[in-house]
């Protein structure tokens, strides 16, 4: 291919581009390129000819290239009688040798049959095709194919990629891909440099290769060679603590996640019952009112606003907090307050207002779970490590729970509500002897905790279900919390939460989930032997 | 003071001579004796360099404190000192952070649980008077009388004619036989107080710790209660924390000054009175 | 609920029966156990249906269950209502007593589940080809009915050291509880755990050999649940009226006056808990076989803390509230859930309120105030 057969090319690209439409017009232009004789045999040869066509196109380098041999893949190629070989998209063909528009479609036309084998060749062919590509997007996406199904056929153009390639990643997974066909087939120095290669690596699928080789079979070593075994072990060994250092990684996250989700779910009660004194088993429900009213906002957008999806979150975490908190607060006048000092009556009374809001909840909602859906930028993940995604829902549930402690912890120390609440715990008689209205101080401190409960509960919807009984599911957990932390501490209440959360997803991987609960539930128990008041109590002159 | 004002405390001693251990018989004063209790030496109770904390706040500092077998104990000093805290301590409630205390020679309290220190024979009164409020008086003296506590024995325990006796007897001492079939919640403060230092009395023990028996009390009451502390001391050890300084003038034997957590000043309440240190604390500078 | 004590009263030196009630009390056990024994069995047998004295099988199964939750509710009274300890747990050793039993009326079932296996469907579905190990000897009823006190009594007596040693008390103790039953509720929930997972024990066929359908035998169920309710009541009254029930009363309003008089707390609890625990767990026993099903749903949170209500509807602190309480609340819901299926839960919802806030001594402190 000379440099006239380009400017032709382009030529005739300006020309057809006006003619005929898009997709089918690049390949006309491009199909000029493409020797004739390779897509003969690839239409009308034996196997072994298709095949060793393949090799010659991938050859060529030539982007048209691709572009048949993805058609041939998706079954596009079609021939007519002996001679005629068309490339079929819809309505549109075009013929392969000549880049003409056939029109009309001829009659009798058969499929190209591409069998397993060819699939695999196709597949690799089109993926070292990509490897050449300008675009590193490409080459890494090809990287990543050829990595996971990666035929012989592919090696040339993997060795002639590594050559050319200067991007780390996609340099570091084509070495490994290289490995893999080496190790399948190679002789010995090239089965160990291989071996050597993939130590390097950290993905699950190379430790899969490593163990392969080290594979008995009745006893017997399948590699029968000592040394490329020594040296698999190696390499595993490498790969195995890479692996290990991820996944703890990715457990320490998930672990984190979960610690603040009980964070979020625990910090009201934290409020409510830590300084409040006030046992609230309704607090899962407040929860569950959050998570409806980010729902409602939600579809509100959705029907109204459907451009502003995106910002529905912002209008949906302050509406939570004030539904939450003025259910909270209308439950503290009504009931609450007649029960402050009884505290096992208090739990039972705010037990029987948790069944009246699921009820409720079913009448208005239904007792179906709502769905409701995450922002476009809370969707998706980012990788930190080649086995480790963070979702991004889960992140910014994670920064939303520290913005969320940090808010409560100023408003605790800052403001003079929280001066008011901190004097009401320390010594109600005495803060009431100094004008502070105790009964507003109350009624505001249990609409706070309320109000947080309603936060938590806008971050629940983002992750899971929203259903009436979605409280229920948290509050064993949210008490645990803070019956592990210690009574009237915030930092008991974190500590604990975080604590809790990456035990559970250590132990979840060690025993499964349910084992995993109730290793916690007895570890609680054992320590409460420990320190009866939690983590963080304050050791005080006993009455 | 004679005994009949309060009946049935000298009389009905409540230990045999036969309990009394051999290596004690040396002692004159004998009928103070428990088996277990070691007072060869005459001090009942011993408190040694006792330090607590709580979250950096020194309750008490080194504290050590000899309280001799029959003695009448008061223990004065501002609030804070820690009067309270060594209560605590001694009644096994809270450990201390160092130092050792015991009861007579050999009954390391540190070891010990509240139960355990109650059983071996000393009673406390809280500052604020407990009294089980949903019972009658009756039966809170008969819950606090000297019996085999554990769980079986309680079940199938019964109650006898001398421990009958010995019930009505306590009920005259504290003036609450009229009330022996009230509820004690609808008792007055003083009643209760009363009936406290009554449920003490029935536990028959050596060493009675009370923590402000006169509050809330008529000086009527107040009167009484020096004068049936002071017919106890000898027959028990007393150590009584107060801030009444009429009452504890009128009382005391020995007075101990607590100040942050330490003793400043020990010896008779004259004495005390002139010390220097001690004026500074309580009128301050 | 204390009774007022006359002090010149003859002292109470032996155990009487007589002591133990006023005459008019043992007269309403009295007809209690006429109508159990006697009443209930003519008509439910003799009596032919369509005859207006008849009473149905639906009606004797339904009175055999309330009774069931009545000792549940009186095992609830003596921790919480004399001991001021509130568990919310007693929803777990009601099903492990009924699981104990359910084991036993698995093995009964033989050969006459769907799949003609010796092993009961459940673990034919899982693909298990023999019994775990701690079904061993569960074909015989008096290994099984020891399990039913040993279980649940070991469970109490193991937690319950841990819990009342650290001294874990109030709403901490309750929430515990509760977290140990919601425990256990997932593991039963597992299918891995060997109980039939989801579904737990269904589908018997016969206890000790009679059909577990037949009238009579409902009938002997029946009796001898009234039986062991009425056992119970005096085993109640007796403990109540010791000087133990008024130590436990002490503990429930003066703990530490009852540590500095000389009682240990921690074994007065222990004892009651355990005791409390064992009784739940035989009433589970015998609810099982009436009910024919036992399954994890019995462990939730929700049925625990139903319990509480039943007691403090009929009034804690005294042993007839509890049967009182158990029997309205359930009538009422057995009667609601067919009416109005959707309101039960508000009406439910607000007799919590409505009972701590304005009847905390419930429907026997109302009677008292009459009387």
């Amino acid at each position: 291919m000379g440099k006239g057969g380009r400017q032709r090319v382009c030529k005739m690209r300006s020309a057809l581009l006006l003619a005929v439409a898009c997709s089918v017009s690049y390949f006309i232009s491009a199909a000029l390129a493409l020797p004739a004789p390779a897509i003969k045999d690839l239409a009308f040869g034996e196997s072994d000819e298709k095949i060793h066509a393949i090799g010659t196109l991938v050859g060529s380098g030539e982007p048209a290239a691709l572009l048949f041999l993805q058609s041939l893949l998706d079954g596009e190629v079609q021939t007519s009688g002996e001679a005629i070989v068309l490339v079929v998209k819809g309505d549109t063909a075009v013929d392969a040798y000549t880049g003409k528009v056939v029109t009309p479609l001829p009659e009798a036309l058969d499929d190209v049959v591409v069998n397993n084998r060819m699939r695999l060749e196709l597949t690799t062919a089109i993926a070292a095709l990509k490897l050449s590509s300008p675009d590193r997007a490409v080459r890494l996406a090809a990287a990543r194919d050829l990595q996971n199904n990666s035929g012989d056929a592919a090696l040339p153009a993997i060795d002639a990629a590594l050559a050319k390639e200067t991007d780390p990643e996609v340099k570091g997974l084509l070495a490994l891909t290289k490995a893999s066909i080496d190790l399948r087939g190679g002789d010995k120095d090239k089965k160990l440099a291989a071996i050597r290669a993939l130590g390097l690596s950290d993905t699950g699928a190379t430790k899969t290769l490593l163990v392969l080789v080290l594979e008995r079979k009745g006893g017997v070593y399948v590699e029968p060679d000592a040394q490329v075994r020594a040296e698999a072990q190696k390499s595993l060994a490498a790969v195995d603590k890479r692996l290990f250092i991820g996944d703890i990684a990715a457990r320490i996250f998930s672990g984190i996640s979960l610690g603040t989700i009980l964070l979020l779910a625990a910090l009201g009660l934290a409020i409510t019952y830590g300084l409040m004194g006030v046992i609230n088993m309704a607090h899962g429900e407040l929860i569950m009112i959050g998570a409806y009213a980010t729902y409602v906002v939600q579809s509100l957008f959705r029907q109204h606003a459907p451009a502003a999806f995106d910002f529905y979150p912002l209008v949906a975490v302050p509406v939570a907090f004030a539904i939450s908190a003025g259910v909270g607060v209308v439950l503290e006048r009504t009931v609450i307050r007649h029960l402050y000092g009884r505290p096992l009556e208090t739990l039972l009374a705010t037990w029987g207002l948790s069944l009246i809001l699921i009820q409720g909840v079913r009448t208005i909602f239904g007792a179906q779970n709502v769905q409701v859906e995450n922002p476009s930028w809370m969707s998706g993940g980012f990788e930190i490590m080649t086995n480790v995604v963070l979702p991004w829902s889960r992140v910014v549930i994670i920064a939303f729970a520290a913005s969320v402690l940090l808010a409560v912890w100023l408003m605790l120390t800052r403001t003079r509500l929280g001066l008011y609440v901190r004097a009401v715990t320390q010594n109600r008689s005495m803060a009431s002897a100094l004008g502070v209205r105790t009964p507003k101080i109350d009624m505001m401190a249990f609409g706070l905790g309320s109000g947080i409960a309603g936060l938590a509960g806008c971050a629940l919807s983002q992750i899971g279900n929203v259903g009436p009984d979605l409280g229920q599911s948290y509050i064993v957990d949210s008490f645990m919390v803070v019956v592990l932390g210690g009574v009237g501490q915030l930092a008991g209440t974190v500590y604990a939460a975080l604590g809790l959360g990456v035990m559970n997803k250590f132990l979840e991987a060690w025993q499964g989930a349910v084992l995993a609960k109730i290793m916690i539930l007895v570890f609680i128990i054992v320590f409460i032997q420990k320190r009866p008041q939690g983590l963080f109590a304050l050791k005080g002159r006993a009455a | 003071m004679s005994m009949h004002v309060f009946p049935g405390l000298p009389e009905n001693s409540p230990i045999p001579d036969s309990q009394i251990s051999s290596k004690d018989t040396g002692i004159s004063d004998g009928h103070l004796l428990r088996p277990g209790v070691d007072i060869s030496h005459g001090g009942i109770l011993y408190l040694d360099s006792i330090s607590v904390s709580f979250d950096g706040f020194k309750a008490l500092n080194d504290l050590s404190l000899v309280v001799d077998a029959g003695e009448l104990r008061c223990v004065i000093g501002p609030n804070g000192a820690g009067k309270t805290t060594m209560m605590d301590v001694i009644t096994g409630k809270t450990r201390p952070d160092s130092g050792t205390a015991y009861f007579g020679q050999t009954i390391d309290l540190t070891k010990l649980t509240e139960p355990e220190i109650a059983g071996q024979g000393i009673g406390r009164k809280f500052q604020k008077p407990t009294v089980f409020e949903q019972h009658s008086v009756f039966e809170n003296l008969e819950l606090a009388r000297k019996a085999d506590k554990r769980v079986w024995p309680t079940l199938r325990a019964t109650l006898d004619s001398t421990a009958r006796d010995r019930i009505l007897t306590i009920l005259e001492t504290i003036k609450l036989a009229p009330e022996a079939g009230r509820l004690a919640g609808l008792l007055s403060h003083g009643q209760k107080q009363w009936l406290e230092i009554g449920m003490l009395l029935m536990q028959e023990p050596q060493v009675l710790l009370l923590d402000e028996p006169v509050a809330g009390m008529t000086d009527d009451e107040t009167m009484r209660s020096a004068e049936l502390f002071m017919t106890l001391a000898g027959e028990y050890t007393l150590v009584v924390v107060e801030h009444d300084m009429d009452f504890v003038a009128r009382i005391a034997d020995r007075v101990t000054v607590l100040h942050e957590g330490h003793v400043l000043a020990e010896g008779s309440m004259a004495n005390v009175q002139q010390n220097e240190q001690v004026i500074e604390v309580f009128l301050g500078r | 609920m204390t009774v007022a004590f006359m002090p010149l009263a003859a002292p109470i030196d032996d155990f009487a029966l007589a002591r133990l009630w006023s005459g008019r009390m043992w007269g309403f056990l009295g007809i209690a156990a006429l109508v159990i024994f006697v009443l209930v069995p003519v008509c439910n047998l003799m009596v032919p249906d369509g005859n207006a004295f008849h009473i149905s099988e639906y009606t004797v199964t339904l009175a055999g269950k309330i009774m069931c939750y009545a000792i549940v509710a009186l095992a609830m009274d003596l921790i919480w209502g004399y001991t001021g300890i509130l568990s919310l747990g007693h929803g777990l050793f009601f099903a492990l007593g009924g699981y104990a039993m359910g084991m036993y009326l698995m093995r009964s079932i033989g050969l006459d589940g769907v799949y003609k296996s010796p092993l009961p469907d459940f673990m034919v579905f899982l693909d298990w080809k023999s019994y775990p190990w701690y079904w061993k000897f569960t074909q015989n009823f008096w290994y099984c009915a020891m399990l039913v006190v040993l279980v649940p009594g070991l469970l109490a007596l193991v937690f319950g050291f841990f819990a009342f040693r650290s001294r874990i008390k109030g709403v901490y103790f309750s929430i515990i509880t509760q977290a140990l039953t919601y425990a256990f509720m997932l593991l039963f929930f597992r299918n891995d755990t060997g109980f039939g997972g989801n579904n737990g024990f269904t589908d018997f066929k016969r206890i000790l050999g009679y059909p577990i359908t037949a009238s009579e035998t409902r009938m002997a169920l029946f009796m001898l649940t009234g039986a062991v309710l009425i056992g119970f009541l005096l085993l109640g009254r007796y403990i109540v009226m010791s000087k133990l029930g008024r130590v436990l009363t002490a503990i429930r309003d003066a703990e530490t006056r009852v540590m500095f008089s000389g009682y240990n707390p921690v074994y007065f609890k222990l004892f009651i808990w355990t005791l409390s625990a064992v009784i739940c767990g035989i009433a589970g026993a015998l609810y099982v076989p009436q009910v024919g099903i036992i399954n994890p749903s019995e462990m939730s949170p929700a049925n625990s803390i139903e319990i509480a209500i039943w007691t403090a509807v009929g009034g804690r602190g005294t042993l007839i509230g509890p049967v009182i309480g158990a029997a309205t609340v359930n009538l009422g819901k057995s009667w609601f859930t067919q009416a109005f299926p959707e309101y039960w839960l508000y009406l439910l919802g607000l007799l919590f309120i409505l009972v701590t806030l304005y009847l905390p001594r419930g429907i026997a402190g109302l009677w008292g105030k009459k009387g």
